[in-house]
């Protein structure tokens, strides 16, 4: 009995300890005051003043712009080159998911620098399109890591019935193969756009001086002070979240993964 | 059959192309400029540069801090993991997604909120000095930045380990009692053993990014304690000095190389997955 | 029949709110082979985990050789199990493997590698001391956990469905291997399947269970020639099983039509079910027999013909070595001998469910 209170009690701070700045936050999203050190009263101006923000709102687009484009691309590079990992032989492969693993096991820091050095020594002018580039390279990995299993676990006969009866390979792969993919495809997806949505280290270091995302605008203001209007994205994002994962789980479950 | 080559040729290149590309170029221009100076000579000094007073200080206290916060995040991880692998099997995905929904918050925001929960006159001060406790003084210290590293990696240690232990298969277990091992025995002697793959696979997932971040002590430990990454960090962006740059991260490639060594030893199967 | 060393007394246990043993009694007896057979779902591996000490019942009692051992852990009980999918310890060699109970129990070292080599010869596989389990066949696998069980000397064996992942020619060579070890050990083995074949094969005594009862407990020959109730001879074996009516002692109607049998005692006029072996169906001319039908369907079967016959509104099997095409028109006989009279189940307790096809 005592076993089962400690574990609850356990899980129970952890839980508080995970989610407290969380609170914080959204707390502060409704402070009518704009030092953070300060409760001033609630407030609901900062919800509003959000979208009048132009620079904020324009980082907003751009995030999402980058994380969108970014995934898609790397789902579709990463799916194929996990079509091609899958028919390698042994020798090839390992040397593939070895490529494969450095941007994940690599630090940050490293990356970015890396790539920085890249676009320098190439003469690309930084922008939209770096960032873009750098995301694609750090997503694609996820995209692997996450279709490949799926890719094992698919019984290669079903293309080749689907062959046996009479459809082009194209149309064997798009109406037998990639519906049986598409779990792993949809969560490489999702990975990959929350690591674009999340990521700060590399986009710092790739995106020169004309464009921000949410993260990057955020360290600008850290010295000034963060707008109090940021509170208020991050609150409405985290709770979006929270309500699509609720609703996904309380919705007649189909197998994802 | 060579049909099934050339397909093989036409889908392996765009990846192929991809990677060499913007993975091992980029690379190799690392150790470029960090092997050369400015004239393009070569040059060892951008490496043992890294014996300074102050860049092997900014080494030292991230080696400490960081190697400090994984152990936290071992210690803390193993028991929750634990827990968790023992509810019951629905929850699952739930549980997952509990653990990476802090994640959808921005990164710089909940470790600046941190900020807010630690000040001198902060939250939890507040509550502290309402209670008539103590109050705590560990903004812009180490600790807070360890702090720091331990809120924002402890997932990272924690589903690994979760994911190793819900593979054991139930029916070990049962066998080691059977054979009548008590439950501390079956721990040391089964559990922990075959979840080595998993705590490899979370130390890499902390340790390296607790190393090399430079945003964690920016934001918690004021501009007093700098460590590694902001060191390179400010070579690039404020120095524009590559070659020193790139000359100190390469001492840290060391480092994460001899993490994957460690990992590919321990894990061959690639059994310990994040996911 | 050997001393008593196992009594299950009114065991109950439910899962979720759902009942999986009611007030379940059994002994089991010294140097036993007992095999505990049903559906998925009967409660058999539940009752086989109560005995080794992985799931505490509800309500009742757990008795091993005069001691409660009820809430006794399963590391302190001297039973051991062999589980269904071997569950060795992958990290470990073979030698470790079996060593493993040994070690917790501080035995010296030169008296564990005697053991150790003593094991692999019992189950044939000797020298196979430093390979790693996954390297082992399934067949190979089975064996080791057997020998890190055995090793053990526990007064009993718990098997759990443990043949089920290997293919037919080596779950025979298995089966014989268990009864000779048994033989050689001199212990109880208590086995858990769902294969009839199987537990006729081996056991001493069977315990037929449905739903959380247990429906008939008697050696392979009583259970199979004289099943106490519907569930029983329709999972064991094929049957036809028939409502009829007892219409008095050594008589009755079956589809309309009498029957001599040799049952007494049943009352009369009264609903009873009637279980006839394919095998003990005689076809004959129509002139000749009891009842009228017509062949339906006709396999060859190679020991036999299998055939389905239509008569009295009822699809008789029947198993013969002479061959009716479809079509026939054929009489059914019966001797006497072979309609043994079942009553009606009376209660839950009883209910036949019959297994789905």
């Amino acid at each position: 009995m005592i076993k089962i209170t400690a574990k609850k009690i356990y899980i129970f701070l952890i839980f508080v300890f995970l989610y407290a700045p969380i609170a914080t936050l959204m707390a502060l999203s409704f402070n009518a005051s704009r030092t953070r050190a300060k409760w001033g009263g609630f407030t609901l101006k900062w919800y509003v003043s959000l979208f009048e923000n132009r620079e904020i709102m324009q980082a907003l687009w751009n995030t999402l712009f980058i994380a969108l484009l970014s995934s898609l691309t790397a789902v579709i590079i990463g799916t194929v080159a996990c079509i091609a990992i899958q028919k390698m032989g042994k020798r090839k492969r390992a040397l593939m998911m070895g490529i494969t693993n450095i941007p994940m096991l690599n630090a940050d820091i490293v990356t970015g620098i890396s790539l920085m050095l890249l676009f320098i020594s190439f003469g690309i002018k930084f922008g939209m399109g770096t960032i873009l580039l750098a995301h694609i390279t750090f997503n694609i990995p996820y995209v692997i890591l996450c279709v490949m299993p799926r890719m094992k676990q698919i019984n290669p006969s079903t293309y080749e019935a689907a062959l046996d009866l009479g459809a082009s390979p194209a149309h064997a792969f798009f109406k037998v193969v990639f519906p049986d993919l598409f779990p792993g495809v949809l969560s490489g997806f999702l990975m990959a756009f929350t690591m674009s949505l999340d990521d700060f280290i590399i986009t710092h270091f790739t995106k020169g001086a004309g464009v921000d995302t949410l993260s990057t605008k955020i360290y600008t203001e850290v010295k000034k002070g963060i707008k109090p209007e940021m509170y208020a994205l991050s609150t409405i994002i985290f709770v979006t979240v929270l309500l699509l994962l609720l609703l996904i789980n309380k919705a007649p479950k189909e197998k994802i993964k | 059959m060579k049909n099934n080559r050339l397909m093989g040729k036409l889908f392996s290149s765009p990846y192929i192309v991809w990677a060499v590309i913007f993975i091992l170029v980029p690379l190799g221009m690392v150790f470029y400029y960090g092997l050369t100076d400015k004239t393009g000579a070569f040059t060892l000094e951008n490496v043992t540069a890294i014996m300074t007073a102050e860049h092997a200080k900014a080494l030292w206290i991230s080696l400490g801090l960081s190697l400090i916060s994984t152990v936290i995040c071992f210690f803390l991880a193993y028991p929750l993991a634990m827990i968790l692998a023992n509810m019951n099997v629905n929850q699952h995905s739930f549980i997952v997604l509990i653990f990476i929904l802090p994640m959808w918050m921005n990164f710089l925001l909940r470790t600046l909120a941190w900020q807010t929960l630690l000040e001198k006159t902060g939250v939890i001060n507040s509550i502290l000095s309402f209670l008539h406790l103590p109050v705590l003084n560990i903004i812009n210290t180490p600790y807070a930045i360890i702090l720091g590293m331990v809120y924002n990696f402890l997932p990272f240690m924690v589903l690994p380990i979760y994911n190793s232990l819900v593979k054991i298969d139930a029916n070990v277990v049962n066998a080691a009692k059977d054979l009548g091992a008590n439950s501390i025995q079956t721990f040391f002697k089964i559990t922990l053993p075959l979840s080595i793959p998993g705590i490899i696979s979370g130390i890499t997932m902390v340790f390296i990014p607790a190393l090399t971040t430079f945003v964690i002590s920016k934001l918690l430990g004021g501009s007093k304690i700098l460590l590694i990454g902001n060191v390179i960090e400010e070579e690039f962006t404020q120095a524009g000095n590559w070659h020193l740059g790139s000359g100190l991260s390469i001492v840290l490639m060391i480092f994460i190389i001899i993490n994957m060594a460690v990992s590919a030893i321990f894990d061959k199967d690639g059994e310990g997955s994040f996911l | 029949m050997n001393k008593e060393l196992i009594n299950l007394v009114d065991i109950s246990k439910s899962y979720d709110g759902e009942m999986v043993l009611d007030e379940l009694n059994l002994n089991i007896h010294e140097n036993e082979f007992l095999t505990l057979l049903g559906p998925s779902g009967c409660g058999k591996t539940t009752t086989l985990r109560i005995l080794g000490g992985f799931v505490t019942p509800d309500m009742g009692r757990v008795i091993f050789d005069g001691q409660d051992i009820t809430s006794l852990p399963p590391n302190k009980r001297q039973l051991n199990t062999v589980f269904q999918k071997y569950a060795l310890f992958s990290h470990m060699n073979i030698a470790e493997n079996i060593a493993f109970g040994l070690k917790i129990k501080n035995k010296p070292k030169t008296y564990i590698d005697d053991k150790i080599k003593y094991a692999l010869k019992l189950v044939n596989l000797e020298g196979f001391e430093k390979r790693m389990p996954d390297s082992l066949s399934g067949g190979q696998q089975q064996r080791i956990a057997i020998a890190r069980a055995i090793v053990n000397e526990p007064k009993v064996l718990l098997l759990d469905e443990p043949l089920g992942a290997l293919d037919l020619k080596l779950r025979q060579d298995m089966q014989y291997e268990l009864i000779r070890l048994k033989n050689e050990l001199g212990i109880t083995f208590i086995y858990v399947t769902h294969d009839q074949e199987e537990a006729l094969t081996m056991s001493d005594t069977i315990v037929v269970m449905n739903q959380g009862y247990i429906q008939q407990v008697g050696t392979p020959e009583t259970i199979y020639n004289e099943p106490e109730n519907a569930f029983v001879a329709d999972f064991i074996g094929d049957s036809n099983i028939i409502d009829a009516v007892m219409l008095e002692d050594k008589l009755v109607s079956i589809l309309g039509t009498k029957f001599g049998c040799v049952d007494t005692g049943f009352g009369r006029n009264k609903p009873v079910d009637v279980v006839i072996r394919p095998e003990d169906v005689e076809l004959v001319k129509p002139e000749e027999g009891t009842l009228h039908g017509t062949v339906t369907h006709l396999i060859f079967k190679g020991v036999h013909y299998e055939m389905e016959v239509m008569a009295g509104g009822f699809e008789w099997l029947v198993h013969s070595t002479g061959m009716f095409p479809g079509g026939t028109k054929v009489g059914i006989k019966v001797d006497p001998f072979n309609i043994p009279i079942l009553n009606k189940p009376a209660s839950e307790d009883e209910e036949a469910t019959a297994i789905e096809e």
